[in-house]
């Protein structure tokens, strides 16, 4: 990745500000004696829900069903994780084991 | 012994499982990050700055696909939104941190979040100590893992392809929690289907915006049956 220092600089403030502002935002636009509107706390309910759905979509941005190896990789890997996660629930051996097998898989089995 | 001191130790255990949550992500943060050409300095100055972990694997993303100022600001809020909630949660929490508020609200990571909102302070220790020594411990998880994770992928030579899955499957566990932790499936199924009919028709680059705007506006149609249907 070609970047200089000052856009690499720029970027991170931007992302860590960004960050701040969805942490700091409640605390700034609800100070201690202020409700909170029911628009905003339905908001607050669902939308961490739905935003995590978007985000796995984000991540397989890239791959194409229509192409080779049709997902295929994906779709095990993804597919193991949800399995061992429901069996064992343990939050690393799922992110580790199914990270590990999608490296595997397209580094020797669908390269 | 004093009240920092005391705080310290009992913030201690409460944060051992975070530890080595945050020891291996960071690790493989670190190793991200290295692979893409990062130096150590810039493993540290996200860890210690962002701190953020589901972002800052994000951000990887992001500088993969070329520099956009404003496409990163909007993606941070969307992949930061629930953060919103967990402030909303600690509004009455924090009342009254006084000088430490802005570093504790800062530090409010979903794991800090997850200790923080169920932990209580023994008697005799000051709460805002305790709140303290929890967050600032798990910040120095997060950045000592990144670091040797940045270490290690520079000493050792792995064929890396592929670690960026790491934050897919990242997000595929946080999803089947939520799926298992509520009846109401719905706004899981909104985000996946916006961002899947956005990605047709826009490309790579700028499905995100159009995704949430998508979300935004079925959640605000769905409202009434949404919150009829509410178990929770």
């Amino acid at each position: 990745m070609n970047y200089t220092t000052t856009q690499l600089i720029l970027f991170f403030i931007i992302v860590a500000f960004g960050t701040l502002l969805t942490r700091a935002l409640p605390f700034i636009l609800f100070p201690e004696n202020k409700p909170i509107p029911k628009y905003i706390r339905y908001l607050a309910d669902i939308l961490p829900y739905t935003i995590i759905g978007m985000l796995v979509v984000y991540c397989l941005k890239d791959v194409s069903v229509t192409q080779s190896y049709h997902a295929i990789p994906e779709a095990i890997s993804i597919l193991v994780i949800v399995l061992l996660h429901t069996w064992k629930k343990n939050t690393l051996l799922s992110i580790g084991g199914g990270a590990l097998l999608y490296m595997v898989l397209i580094q020797s089995v669908f390269v | 012994m004093n009240n920092k001191t005391a705080a310290l130790k009992a913030a201690f255990p409460h944060t051992i499982p975070v530890m080595t949550g945050y020891l291996v992500l960071g690790a493989a943060y670190g190793i991200l990050m290295n692979s893409k050409g990062f130096s150590l300095l810039w493993i540290m100055i996200a860890s210690v700055f962002v701190y953020a972990g589901s972002m800052q694997f994000v951000s990887v993303a992001l500088l993969a696909a070329g520099f956009d100022p404003l496409g990163a600001f909007l993606m941070t809020i969307a992949v930061n939104a629930r953060h919103l909630f967990y402030g909303i949660s600690m509004l009455k929490q924090y009342r009254g941190t006084g000088r430490m508020k802005p570093y504790l609200i800062f530090s409010l990571t979903d794991e800090s979040f997850s200790i923080l909102c169920s932990a209580k302070a023994p008697e005799g220790v000051p709460e805002k100590w305790f709140y303290l020594f929890i967050s600032l411990l798990n910040h120095i998880y997060w950045i000592t893992g990144s670091i040797l994770g940045g270490v290690l992928g520079s000493l050792i030579s792995i064929n890396t392809k592929g670690i960026d899955f790491v934050l897919t499957a990242l997000f595929v566990v946080i999803l089947v929690n939520q799926w298992q932790s509520t009846t109401n499936h719905l706004p899981v199924i909104i985000g996946i289907v916006s961002a899947i009919l956005c990605r047709l028709i826009f490309s790579a680059s700028d499905f995100i915006i159009p995704s949430m705007i998508c979300i935004l506006l079925s959640v605000t149609i769905l409202r009434k049956p949404m919150e009829r249907g509410k178990t929770t």
